[in-house]
């Protein structure tokens, strides 16, 4: 039992902290455009993430055309279909998700969450937004230049990326997407050293790192992963450029193209897929951990309850940053690596799911003897638990090397990783949209929309992947522009496949639903106040909503106690702010 | 309520699915019923916790959704709850692991007695080679392909001369007899994928990449490319035809062996 | 890729010593004082920005670790004939050890703030580096006068490749040397400013000397001899 001395809060000296030397934008272009405050930077990522996941959203709905009705819109050929699936894959993965999550929720959240005023460097801040403006302009680019962009998939697996045989490998297509990701990695180290950076020193005056919320944790632990990881999608890309233009043979073989002998010689295929999935793997992780960080402030708050198990909860982010590192040949168990590293990937990868299921365990006890609201962002937050739990599931047939030799390559995995890491987050993310909407703006989004826009996402993404599964089962290989004839995929595995299409078409039209509650409650939004959900971490005490520039009016905040005090026993109210100083009356004797 | 409801009918609707589904994995015609016996046990555990999960969310939903004057209890952890239920998961891990490790050891651990047949694969295009009398097959190297010599055999290696070369079309194999599949790309990566037999693998150019199995039924199956290749993958189809052990050596008998194909290129002047 | 994992086995472990000091098993919910949580904030020894150096050359290690993983894995296959080291690489790593000893003499300078001596260590440091850069090219221009042109190779690839990015990184130092350099020159800078700088560029220059000789040792073929005595020692 800890002492807690009564009056101990006026023991505490004043926020001792420098004035920090914050940039005075002086006009309206330094301010809005080529501002340094994290808070705009933040809003500058999330509209060109979203801007740009729009675009992925309109070349999913092609290829499911393609895939429902085939060969009816002429327009969609082969080549375009496998550049669209690439597209697709790359700008969900890398340009929205891990730029949504890292580049808009963590320099949105990291300091108003620990009490900072700012990123600790905010120039290198905004040089990164700009230069994450310019891959996503470069990677754009590839749509209009000659061949079109790549069709290598989002794995870029050489040879074929950069032969004729693949749309794009011998045009423009691949080295724009190359160049494209090498300035989003540049970029993304000088923001991630922001983030991390902050959380190291920027944290307010009593913010322990115990007391800080989880999201704070997921997003500072993804970034550090991130920072370690995206190297590794570097220097592969690098390597990749120098094959394509320069003929070195780092990943080229001997090959005979189309009866023709090329000049490469002696590289390893199986380099690349070591570098790139060095990278892919974390890279799950990187957009999960965040996820997994804002769910639990959404679980918590909306259920007025302390978040189960929060110990537990950071050791299990940390335990699973460390062991995502060492599982990434799980994607490699047929890629004709030395088959003895089954064993070893197998048993990492179904480690990983011990404390991946704890946090799940954590958030459903959350909710048992809550007092649960069903508001917006608790209903994206069970969307969450139950997209999650499916994919995570499915993921266990994936990861253990000698079930996953029949279902690897087939629709089933593509099934398990839209679930997982496509339609969990991003539930996710809207969750934490109609969260922090008033925060940002200071008012409400609209319930009625939101509920529209909830029940076809959440449900209409189950009925998509869900089934999906089962076509993987059947055989149904990836990445076919048409099935075509074959013994064994029935006529009706064609009319699930329309079943699908009709959905995708319905989810995707909902989210016009959520751009105009966006839009429409930026203007006519109920007044939110400060803190509408009656949260107890810091980004709802600050002095003014939105928060003007440096957060905290003159002072800086003091933390006096974790992130989860909630439904307290004794307390007035059912939560107590972190910047709320221990009272004498309020002993926690009781609580043990 | 509304949430509860969706919630129960969600997990109600996606049991029912998996029971109803007309969509199941091909029947099986090869060894590896072991494969389809732990994904059987995997669907087992992983569809029980999901029930699980699934329903206690609902059951809390409907429990312990706000009313005015609600409180939530305290509770800041219990470590023997979550002790119990890692421990627990740990179990069910494990009981998935072990045997998918077993398994996984036979399928990397080829039989001695497995006949060698190796696939070769190109933009779009499968093709065999089958040992010729001595049971061995030759040296080859991607180099060494030309319009004459499609899979690069190496003409000074006797082993090589007498190998059977089948170029684009069906691969015939016998019956109850294991095979030794030795999977060689001249061009970019592939994957020697026929659904009934389980087992797949990717081929990489430059590399020889193999898996084991043994026929376990007569037919004719579909070849598919299971690793993106180009423009051409969904078209690169193979035939491969399982059949008694008679058929198949006729079949063998009116294949061309590799000597014979540098024969009939021979007599035609180069142009 | 046992480069890369040996150093993200340091990395970890530095993670694991720092994190063995903040409490982690602590019960954030039984305490609400904030007396003895206070953080570290502003503690002199630890300035923000080097924080900032110290976790980006942690990114720059996982960059050099992965390209010399990949070049390891890339010596396996037949193909690779090694390269000469030319005469001129035993100059440059002398110029780059001495570039690297006159910014940590400016350090100390900078820390006694003698301006007066501080002006010229650090105009060494500058010129030691790009000389050592200079050296670097006429390498390049040398071994590709000699026959050994990037795409021959792996080896020639992975030396220019390599030797490359580590220039673009001393590059890189260059500036930051440079700026610093001329705001010693200028009158009106605080001598405290500065010596955050100096210590900065110092601490920037040693790594990157560190980078150069793992980079040299393997060209020489060493670090393939220090591999296979361990490889030697598992087996």
């Amino acid at each position: 039992m800890v002492e807690i001395p009564a009056g101990s809060a006026d023991a505490v000296p004043a926020a001792e902290v420098e004035d920090m030397e914050l940039y005075h934008p002086k006009s309206w272009w330094t301010k809005y455009v080529f501002s340094q405050d994290a808070k705009i930077i933040a809003v500058q990522y999330a509209i060109t993430a979203i801007s740009i996941g729009l675009v992925a959203l309109v070349l999913s709905w092609l290829m499911r055309l393609q895939l429902a009705f085939p060969g009816y819109f002429a327009f969609i050929d082969a080549d375009h279909y496998y550049q669209f699936i690439t597209m697709h894959g790359m700008i969900m993965v890398v340009y929205l998700l891990t730029a949504l999550f890292l580049g808009g929720f963590g320099n949105y959240l990291i300091p108003l969450m620990v009490g900072a005023r700012d990123m600790v460097f905010p120039y290198a801040n905004m040089l990164s937004y700009w230069i994450y403006l310019l891959a996503v302009l470069i990677l754009v680019a590839g749509f209009f230049a000659p061949g079109g962009p790549t069709g290598a998939g989002w794995t870029l697996y050489p040879p074929q990326s950069v032969l004729s045989g693949t749309p794009g490998g011998q045009d423009w297509g691949i080295l724009l997407m190359l160049s494209s990701l090498i300035v989003f990695v540049i970029g993304f180290t000088m923001g991630g050293l922001n983030y991390v950076v902050t959380v190291l020193q920027g944290r307010a005056r009593g913010m322990t790192l115990m007391r800080m919320p989880l999201t704070v944790w997921g997003i500072f632990t993804a970034t550090v992963m991130a920072l370690l990881a995206f190297p590794a999608l570097f220097v592969a890309c690098v390597m990749m450029l120098f094959d394509r233009l320069l003929g070195t043979s780092f990943f080229m073989p001997a090959i005979v193209e189309m009866g023709t002998q090329l000049q490469h010689g002696g590289g390893s295929p199986i380099l690349f897929q070591h570098l790139f999935w060095f990278f892919g793997h974390p890279e799950v992780y990187i957009v999960a951990l965040p996820a997994f960080g804002i769910v639990s402030d959404l679980i918590s708050t909306h259920a007025r309850k302390n978040i189960f198990g929060y110990r537990m909860m950071v050791w299990a982010i940390v335990i699973i940053a460390a062991l995502s590192f060492v599982v990434w040949a799980h994607h490699m168990y047929v890629s004709g690596m030395n088959p003895a590293f089954g064993f070893f990937f197998a048993t990492t990868t179904l480690i990983i799911a011990v404390p991946t299921a704890i946090k799940v365990y954590n958030w459903v006890l959350t909710l048992w003897r809550g007092d649960i609201h069903l508001t917006l962002p608790m209903l994206f937050a069970l969307a969450f638990i139950v997209t999650f739990v499916n994919g995570g599931l499915t993921g266990l047939f994936l990861g253990n090397v000698v079930v996953d030799v029949p279902l690897s390559d087939t629709m089933f995995v593509v099934a398990h990783f839209h679930m997982v890491m496509g339609v969990a987050p991003i539930l996710v993310i809207f969750g934490a949209i109609y969260h922090w909407y008033p925060k940002v703006t200071g008012r409400l989004l609209n319930t009625a929309l939101g509920h529209i826009h909830y029940w076809i996402t959440f449900l209409g993404a189950y009925a998509i992947f869900f089934p999906m599964h089962y076509l993987g089962l059947l055989g149904v290989p990836r990445r076919y522009y048409e099935i075509g004839e074959t013994s064994f995929v029935p006529p009706s595995a064609h009319t699930l496949n329309i079943f699908i299409t009709i959905m995708a078409l319905i989810v995707g039209a909902a989210q016009v639903v959520f751009l105009f509650n966006l839009i429409w409650s930026l203007f006519r939004g109920k007044e939110a106040g400060g803190n509408p959900w009656r949260a107890t971490t810091l980004e709802w005490q600050t002095p003014q909503t939105p928060p003007a520039h440096g957060n905290w009016g003159k002072d800086l905040p003091v933390v006096y106690r974790w992130a989860y005090d909630y439904s307290v026993p004794g307390a007035p109210e059912d939560f107590i702010p972190q910047t709320q100083p221990a009272t004498g009356g309020l002993t926690r004797e009781v609580m043990r | 309520m509304a949430v509860v409801l969706i919630l129960a009918l969600l997990v109600v609707g996606s049991v029912l699915f998996h029971l109803l589904s007309p969509w199941w994995w091909t029947p099986i015609a090869s060894n590896w019923t072991y494969i389809d016996n732990t994904l059987i046990a995997t669907f087992w555990i992983t569809g029980v916790v999901f029930v699980a999960v699934v329903s206690f969310i609902a059951y809390c939903v409907w429990r312990f959704r706000h009313k005015p004057g609600n409180r939530a209890a305290y509770e800041p952890e219990n470590r023997k709850l979550e002790l119990l239920l890692a421990s627990g998961t740990a179990v069910g891990v494990a009981a998935m692991l072990v045997p998918g490790l077993f398994v996984w050891n036979q399928f990397i651990t080829v039989p001695n007695d497995a006949a060698p047949v190796e696939v070769v694969s190109q933009q779009w295009l499968w093709s065999f080679r089958l040992p010729g009398a001595d049971g061995k097959l030759g040296r080859s190297e991607t180099r060494d392909i030309t319009p004459e010599n499609p899979l690069g055999v190496n003409k000074n290696d006797t082993a090589g001369l007498d190998d059977v070369i089948i170029e684009g079309g069906e691969l015939h194999l016998p019956v109850g007899k294991p095979v030794h599949i030795l999977l060689r790309s001249i061009d970019v990566l592939h994957d020697f994928y026929v659904p009934e037999f389980r087992a797949k693998m990717d081929m990489i150019p430059g590399m020889i990449t193999y898996f084991w199995f043994t026929p376990t039924r007569t037919g004719t199956f579909d070849i598919l490319c299971a690793e993106l290749c180009g423009v051409g993958h969904p078209q690169m189809r193979g035939t491969v035809v399982v059949e008694e052990a008679e058929a198949y050596q006729a079949w063998l008998a009116q294949q061309q062996t590799f000597t014979q194909l540098l024969a009939s290129a021979e007599p035609q002047p180069a142009n | 890729m046992n480069v890369t994992l040996l150093f993200l086995a340091v990395i970890g472990a530095i993670i694991a010593w720092w994190m063995a000091g903040q409490r982690l098993t602590s019960k954030p919910w039984l305490e609400a004082s904030p007396v003895q949580t206070a953080t570290s904030m502003n503690d002199p020894a630890a300035p923000t920005i080097k924080i900032g150096l110290y976790v980006f050359l942690g990114v720059v290690g996982a960059l050099f670790s992965l390209f010399i993983s990949a070049y390891f894995m890339r010596m396996a296959s037949s193909d690779w004939w090694g390269m000469p080291v030319p005469g001129l690489l035993w100059v440059n790593t002398g110029l780059l050890a001495a570039s690297s000893a006159a910014l940590q003499w400016a350090k100390t300078e900078a820390r006694h703030g003698r301006m007066e001596t501080l002006k010229p260590a650090l105009t060494t440091g500058l010129l030691l580096a790009a000389l050592f850069l200079a050296g670097q090219i006429e390498a390049w221009r040398e071994l590709t006068a000699a026959g050994y042109v990037l795409a021959d190779n792996p080896a020639n690839s992975f030396f220019y490749l390599l030797t490359g990015l580590h220039g673009l990184h001393i590059l890189g130092g260059l500036a930051v040397t440079g700026r610093t350099t001329v705001r010693a020159f200028a009158a009106n800078v605080p001598p405290t400013q500065l010596r955050l700088s100096v210590d900065l560029c110092a601490t920037y220059s040693h790594f990157m000397l560190a980078v150069w000789l793992v980079l040299f040792a393997l060209f020489a073929g060493w670090a393939n001899d220090f591999v296979d005595l361990c490889r030697q020692l598992l087996s």
